[in-house]
């Protein structure tokens, strides 16, 4: 090939959609069409159509089974039930929490929805006529539905199928300095106390879950389609826990129509279509419907939080003491990747320079559904950092500071990193001053102090709530967090075609958040290939390298790293070809973006894509041939973006009912690859912040029904009620990522709620109030200005003390 | 063939014999006949008979939206209404909202202004929005929010949305001077 002199100098960055460009998402060209291919699309000859009966009570004993009825319905193929499950040593499965939970039940029932039998059919509205005919005796048993009834002395025992559980305690775990902080509440000047309760929440995207599940017996390969955001975890479960050869599994997660952490664990419903498809040698589909979703899968929160905050006199704080309660539902199954029982619930504090926490952690079992999962964040971060800023709050109240100068007189300094916080994680970079001046400006702070107290005069409430926080994200390094033994670390792959094309492919999986769009301007910030040049696939186990999956805000930190160094490795090669191609020697070839050129003479270069061509036809003696790498990453760290969220609040007195005036967002995640799409992750992210503030939870009457079954019940905000937000960002890149980024999916969700809850307090501080616990409903705001007293609890019934 | 449904020639007979009702539509601007159960669901039969997948159910309530079509150009949600009810209707889906070239204005506004993440709410909501702009052409903020109350998206927080719905109302009205 010829090496064209003099070539084109650097290309545009923004203009071949690397970093920084705000690109159109490649993906939307199929959305906006109706051409997205979700599980339920997928249609294999022969399929069968698979419905689950669940339990309607939430703890009895079963009695007896009888499907016999079933089995008569004309187009009924198969009804499985725990008991032929258990012949296949298949009616328990193990949790991601190393606890055990039923794939159908066989001795009790111990949540309201549990799987009780299923039944294959040729079409679904067979199977689940079928599932009407099922005729199960209960023989209902005491109920428990939180933590108080759960650790009382008389509490029926839940988990009686457990060798030595005599109790409902899952789990008792501590961190932190006992003695060092026991110190430092003897010298407080002040100590703070509040209680309060993060109310159970579901993630409810609006794609529920569902799989299809394709045994080929003449090959011996089992295909599953499934919704989940972490293929790879499922195929090694189904190898490790099924003894199924891995290499002939393959499981594809196709478009996902959201996850938010629903789409984590290993459910029920899967292991039972599989088992369906190996005995029926058809493909079987099973899509949950909704309120199958909202009464069996992954739930978020349920934590009881006791905290005291050690002050002294002029603001600062000395120390932090808490204690959580968290209802597990009947099966431990929290889908989390950390050693640390109570997730990374101790992440509290990060951002605030505190010398000493210590914090304790209990769980339990209740007759609710299993599986907590990380909804919108890092496991129990959210927890964390709601508790972490109604703390902050209540103690600058306390004090009677204002709680902007209270949380400026404790953060972390600009020159304080690396920082070690008060629970032992190592945060590296941040300008948190900066954040909050920034978010203060933004909301004109002084201007609504005084428009408050001016409409105070006249009776209005209004309140201004902060709520600041560093967050860790993009589990993890490999020391610390593993999911079943497997370490926290991501791939990418890439191939450089011979016309500078390229395909990339990642162990992550896209769930809307843009990854065929994001990856590939990585790629073209290091290799100068347009990003419209290289094609981005996810979620097929056959041919995505091995990695960990997309769920706490991990895809950019540890995938999005695994591409760029990738990317260099690739980049790598093709200095060799390009030191052929200009022949010269390899250090005197110099790269700017899209071409290599000569030191000594920089008009003479070559393309990345004239590099890639030789790399197919025109190679140097003894190099190899083609162009391609690989990368696995293991971080050094965990990832730590800053959010500061400030909301403005009005209540009407007469109602309870209360308005966002204004919503200001601060986000500092690092480096932005697509400033579009991390707009859009955090405008989502708040949305979810307010619905969990204002509407959105799950709570159970006192016979263990689930109050929220369907969205007719469980409160999601529509476009008429959810605010407007407003956007700001700094940017502090992470210094240990190849990119400089934190990730950004979570922060929003994470930090946003004590916004709204904080400005509401605000609204009713001097009436009395010290706590509302979430949802902020209406009536419980009345309630609180009516006997100015705290609401404490999950309505409609009020479940703890 | 499940005993569901069975497309049909829309020029066949029906069988009186088959317990079955005979079904045709319009169905973005062709005739369709199936002969159904008379319990299936309009959205099954979209889906599942007609294979057009574009059209989601996410809630079997009624409350999320994501199976909004169009029934003679009003928004319906198509996971409540039967199929033997939209018998001799005009049905336009998601795969119905461009014209034979090219994209309709509100999908080249979400695509535009970030109007969608998962893409699972989308085609209800652009069938929503298109109904909008259909009846109110030039809407404000609060009127695109409100008419789009009964969609729901887990994803986007709205904002781009709404912003993608003013975009094609200005681009349509736009084209129209």
């Amino acid at each position: 090939m010829t090496v064209t002199e003099p070539t084109s100098r650097a290309l545009d960055e923004i203009k071949i959609g690397g970093m920084g460009a705000s690109r159109r998402r490649v993906e939307d060209n199929r959305f906006i069409r109706g051409k997205g291919h979700y599980v339920d699309d997928v249609v294999l000859p022969g399929m069968l159509h698979m419905e689950i009966l669940r339990s309607p009570v939430a703890h009895a004993r079963i009695v007896s089974i009888d499907a016999s009825a079933a089995w008569e319905i004309p187009g009924v193929r198969l009804v499985l039930t725990g008991e032929m499950m258990a012949t296949r040593n298949l009616a328990w499965m193990p949790t991601l929490s190393y606890d055990t939970q039923a794939v159908l039940a066989t001795d009790k029932v111990r949540f309201q929805g549990q799987e009780v039998a299923a039944v294959i059919a040729d079409d679904p509205y067979i199977a689940k006529d079928a599932c009407e005919a099922i005729v199960v005796e209960y023989e209902q048993l005491p109920v428990i539905v939180n933590p108080t009834q759960s650790l009382a002395p008389d509490a029926p025992l839940i988990r009686d199928d457990k060798v030595g559980q005599v109790d409902n305690v899952c789990f008792t775990w501590q961190v932190g300095d006992q003695d060092a902080t026991d110190r430092a509440f003897a010298e407080a000047d002040v100590v703070s106390r509040i209680e309060m309760h993060y109310p159970r929440s579901h993630p409810s995207p609006l794609e529920t879950c569902g799989s299809v599940a394709d045994f080929d017996r003449a090959t011996g390969k089992l295909t599953v389609y499934m919704t989940t955001q972490a293929p790879h975890i499922v195929r090694a479960a189904v190898a490790l826990i099924a003894e199924l050869p891995e290499h002939l599994i393959r499981i594809v997660s196709p478009d996902l129509g959201g996850g938010f952490g629903n789409k984590v664990p290993v459910y029920p419903g899967y292991v039972i279509s599989i088992l369906a498809s190996i005995l029926t040698e058809r493909p079987v589909k099973w899509i949950e419907d909704r309120t199958g979703n909202l009464i069996s899968t992954g739930f978020g929160r349920d934590v009881y939080l006791t905290g005291e905050m050690a002050l002294r006199k002029d603001g600062r704080i000395l120390g932090v003491r808490m204690h959580t309660d968290s209802d597990h539902g009947a099966f431990f199954g929290d889908a989390q990747p950390s050693k640390f029982k109570i997730g990374l619930l101790h992440s509290a504090f990060a951002c605030y320079d505190i010398p000493t926490a210590h914090l304790t952690a209990r769980g339990v079992y209740t007759n609710k559904a299993p599986g907590g999962v990380a909804y919108r964040c890092s496991f129990r971060v959210t927890e964390a950092m709601f508790f972490q800023e109604r703390m902050v709050q209540a103690a600058a109240d306390d004090l009677g500071m204002d709680q902007a100068e209270f949380r400026r007189l404790n953060f972390v300094r600009d020159d304080d990193f690396p920082h070690r916080t008060p629970f032992g994680f190592l945060t590296d970079s941040g300008q948190y001053a900066k954040c909050l001046q920034v978010g203060l400006d933004a909301i004109d702070y002084e201007g609504f102090l005084r428009e408050k107290a001016e409409a105070a005069k006249n009776g209005r409430l209004l309140g201004i709530g902060i709520s600041c926080m560093t967050e860790p994200l993009g589990a993890g390094n490999s020391r610390e967090y593993d999911i079943l033994g497997i370490k926290m670390f991501d791939s990418a792959e890439l191939r450089v075609h011979m016309t500078g094309k390229a395909i990339l492919r990642t162990g992550a999986k896209t769930q809307g958040q843009g990854h065929e769009t994001t990856w590939a301007q990585i790629v073209a910030h290091e290799l100068g290939i347009p990003a419209e040049d290289i094609l981005v696939e996810e979620g097929d186990t056959d041919t995505a390298p091995f990695g960990m999956g997309t769920y706490a805000s991990r895809s950019t930190p540890v995938a999005g790293a695994a591409i760029a160094m990738a990317a260099r490795k690739v980049k790598a090669k093709a200095r060799q070809l390009a030191a052929h191609l200009l022949e010269v020697s390899e250090e005197d070839v110099e790269w700017e973006l899209g071409r290599f050129y000569v030191r000594s003479a920089p008009d003479r270069g070559v393309s990345i894509q004239e590099c890639a061509m030789a790399a197919y036809s025109n190679m140097p003696d003894g190099l190899e041939p083609g162009l391609e790498a690989n990368a696995y990453y293991d971080p050094p760290n965990l990832t730590w973006p800053f959010g500061c969220y400030i909301a403005t609040v009005e209540i009407d007195p007469a109602t309870g009912v209360w308005d966002v005036l204004r919503f200001v967002a601060v986000d500092d995640c690092g480096v932005r690859i697509n400033p579009m799409i991390v707009e859009g992750q955090i405008m989502g992210g708040l949305t979810e912040a307010y619905a969990m503030a204002s509407m959105q939870f799950i709570t159970f009457d006192a016979d263990g029904n689930c109050i929220g079954s369907n969205f007719m019940d469980y409160l999601l905000p529509t476009a008429w009620e959810t605010p407007g937000w407003e956007l700001h960002e700094v940017v502090t890149p992470c210094p240990h990522h190849p990119i400089g980024a934190k990730g950004v999916g979570e922060c929003a969700t994470v930090g946003g709620p004590a916004a709204f809850v904080n400005a509401v307090m605000d609204a009713l501080k001097g009436h009395g109030v010290r706590n509302v616990d979430m949802p902020l409903l209406p009536d419980r705001v009345h309630e609180a200005l009516q006997t100015r007293g705290d609401v404490s609890g999950a309505p409609p019934i009020r479940t703890d003390r | 063939m499940t005993s569901l449904f069975e497309e049909v020639p829309a020029t066949a007979d029906a069988d009186a014999d088959v317990p079955v009702r005979r079904v045709t539509v319009t169905l973005n601007g062709e005739r369709r006949a199936a002969d159904v159960e008379p319990r299936l669901l309009l959205a099954h039969l979209l889906r599942q008979g007609f294979r057009l997948t574009g059209t989601h159910t996410g809630c079997d309530t009624t409350n999320c939206g994501a199976c909004t079509v169009l029934v003679d150009g009003l928004p319906v949600k198509s996971c409540t209404m039967l199929a033997v009810q939209a018998d001799g209707h005009d049905v336009t889906t998601v795969e119905g909202l461009a014209g034979p070239s090219g994209l309709h204005p509100l999908q080249e506004g979400f695509k535009d202004e970030h109007g969608l993440q998962c893409g699972f709410c989308t085609p209800g909501m652009m069938l929503a929005a298109k109904a909008l702009l259909e009846e109110n052409p030039d809407p404000t903020e609060d009127e695109v929010r409100f008419a789009l109350s009964g969609n729901l998206c887990r994803c986007t927080g709205y904002q781009n949305i709404v912003k993608a719905v003013l975009w094609a109302a200005k681009r349509m009205n736009g084209s129209e001077q």
